[in-house]
């Protein structure tokens, strides 16, 4: 069980640099971005034939996959700014395209990286760690290291007009931001953290798999909406930036964490997608509720009461 | 300094729904004039504030800015000459950000915007006192959200804003529109204060004629996408609501009239 849990926080912090890039495009660019399904895949995928068919420096491969993803982005945000595509369709037809291009890059459907050196096995064997441990080590620095980046370019000047782009377009533009530039930024740096997510996913697990991806979007939104509630019940109710970004990640070994118990309960693992949509379902539905609820109550048939 | 020539625009071209805005509009602005605009709802004001912003592209015409064409400009770099205000109080401000990055974002505007943070410490204080100006009690809420704030408080900062980076020009369109009346009146005398103070060239889209003729140095009235009366100086301080009206019905009843003709 402990083991379990482990490994579940482990995966949940993997996990958790995808979920950042999710944030970017859903709370800050109020985009539902789908790429990010075949973006994480194709993250994994490019790392793992760089490692078995070539040989590649496992934390090249990383930085490989993580490129990838932010081409992917790119082109997600060329399909919707340029061509005005909505940006759900253009996500969506990026991923689809994405899947047979993944299967292009491995040449198969899964590829295991079993005898090859990973990060997280060079470290291991470095210090004498079990992995399991190594890879929340590495797994936290790399999160770390991304809240403190994103916190970073998010009070840039660019980084601001990003935010701008999200929050108000008419504003932006009349400001001079060229929000289609934003807006392929945001997506760009969202899908390269996918990619490295997925790389190191795909390190952490040992294989690369042409599903690894699916519904991908929806842990990130199970994650997101975790964090919130969880910084809302916070007594200092969290809501600078950085707690946000952190948050993110919080949300999504706890998400994990529910995933773990749920099968240790003897769930069967097929069943935890539906279990997913309906964590985010239930999020999105509750505040829309309970406003209406609100309303009706504070209804007086014959008006003051 | 600003010089429409013969733009026009029509919205829904070569459907049954055409809708001709603009039909060949010509309006000169010398540097510093303050003018009002009025007309009935279709008359192409909004149109033609849009025009200048580059919101929509131009059918024909040429929009020239300074003795420069910027007809086929986007809207973003347009942006960096001019200084805007909508109706929708909400449109002008970012609801998620503090007032003072708001501020930042607009100071910021017509620059290329780097890797550099992006609000300093010395344009905070900068920030303190041009709220102080407003008379609104802003100036200790730097970091509030500004979703928080009334549509009045809101259409003040859109204003602050506009001008914070002196614009060539000053485009308003029914800025106090959606204000109750004591709100749009202290907006009016801040929009007053700040065009005053700078002497900006501004073109203020009104629907009230009172305003239309107490503010500004010149009045344009518009019907059917064209300027239809044009008065400055000391015309325009002798003129009364009731000359307005006539000129309204006089544009009203030639309409009339054209459409007699066709049915006959």
């Amino acid at each position: 069980m402990l083991l379990a849990m482990q490994g579940a926080v482990s995966q949940g912090i993997l996990w958790g640099v995808m979920v950042l890039g999710v944030f970017i495009t859903y709370k800050l660019l109020d985009i539902a971005d789908l790429t990010c399904d075949g973006s994480l895949a194709l993250g994994g995928c490019v790392c793992a034939i760089l490692v078995v068919q070539y040989g590649c420096n496992p934390w090249l491969a990383i930085g490989a996959g993580a490129l990838a993803g932010v081409v992917a982005g790119a082109v997600t945000g060329l399909l919707h700014t340029l061509f005005s595509i909505p940006a759900i369709l253009a996500g969506i037809l990026t991923q689809i395209s994405l899947w047979s291009i993944n299967l292009r890059i491995m040449g198969k459907s899964n590829v295991p990286l079993l005898k090859h050196e990973t990060v997280f096995s060079a470290i291991s064997a470095a210090t004498g760690l079990p992995q399991t441990t190594i890879t929340i080590v590495v797994g936290t620095a790399f999160a770390v290291a991304i809240v403190a980046g994103l916190y970073w370019f998010f009070g840039t000047e660019i980084g601001s007009a990003l935010r701008a782009t999200g929050n108000n377009e008419d504003m932006s533009r009349a400001l001079g931001i060229n929000t289609s530039f934003t807006k392929m930024v945001a997506l760009m740096v969202s899908n390269g953290l996918v990619g490295l997510s997925g790389a190191l996913i795909c390190q952490s697990q040992k294989y690369a798999d042409i599903g690894m991806g699916t519904g991908a979007i929806i842990i990130g939104l199970a994650a997101i909406v975790i964090g919130e509630v969880l910084g809302r019940l916070t007594p200092g109710k969290l809501r600078s930036f950085s707690s946000r970004l952190i948050a993110a990640v919080v949300g999504s070994i706890v998400y994990f964490l529910i995933r773990a118990i749920v099968l240790q309960l003897g769930m069967d693992a097929n069943d935890m997608k539906l279990l997913s949509a309906c964590i985010v379902a239930v999020a999105l539905a509750v505040p829309v509720v309970w406003e209406r609820y609100q309303l009706r109550r504070s209804y007086a048939r014959g008006g003051e009461a | 300094m600003l010089t429409l020539t013969n733009v026009r625009k029509a919205f829904n071209r070569g459907t049954v729904n055409e809708k001709v805005a603009l039909d060949g509009l010509n309006l000169h602005l010398d540097k510093g004039d303050f003018v009002t605009v009025i007309g009935g709802n279709g008359a192409g004001k909004s149109t033609m504030l849009n025009m200048i912003a580059g919101v929509y592209p131009l059918d024909s015409g040429t929009v020239t800015l300074d003795g420069k064409d910027i007809s086929r400009l986007s809207e973003h770099a347009r942006a960096a000459h001019l200084g805007r205000v909508f109706q929708d109080p909400m449109r002008g401000t970012a609801a998620d950000m503090q007032i003072d990055e708001n501020l930042a974002l607009a100071r910021r505007r017509g620059q290329r915007r780097t890797l550099r943070w992006g609000i300093t410490r010395a344009e905070r204080e900068e920030y303190r006192e041009a709220l102080s100006t407003l008379g609104l009690g802003l100036e200790s809420r730097l970091s509030d959200k500004v979703g928080l704030l009334s549509g009045g408080q809101r259409q003040a900062i859109t204003l602050l804003m506009a001008t914070l980076k002196e614009p060539d020009l000053l485009l308003l369109d029914e800025h106090t529109a959606a204000l109750d009346p004591k709100t749009a009146a202290k907006v009016l005398q801040i929009t007053q204060q700040i065009v005053d103070e700078s002497g900006l060239t501004t073109i203020m889209v009104t629907h009230n004629m009172h305003d239309a003729i107490r503010l500004g140095n010149r009045l344009v009235m518009m019907a059917d996408g064209r300027v239809i009366y044009d008065v400055r100086g000391e015309e325009k301080a002798r003129l009364h609501r009731a000359d307005l009206m006539a000129k309204f019905e006089e544009a009203a009843g030639e309409e009339f009239a054209n459409d007699r003709m066709l049915l006959g």
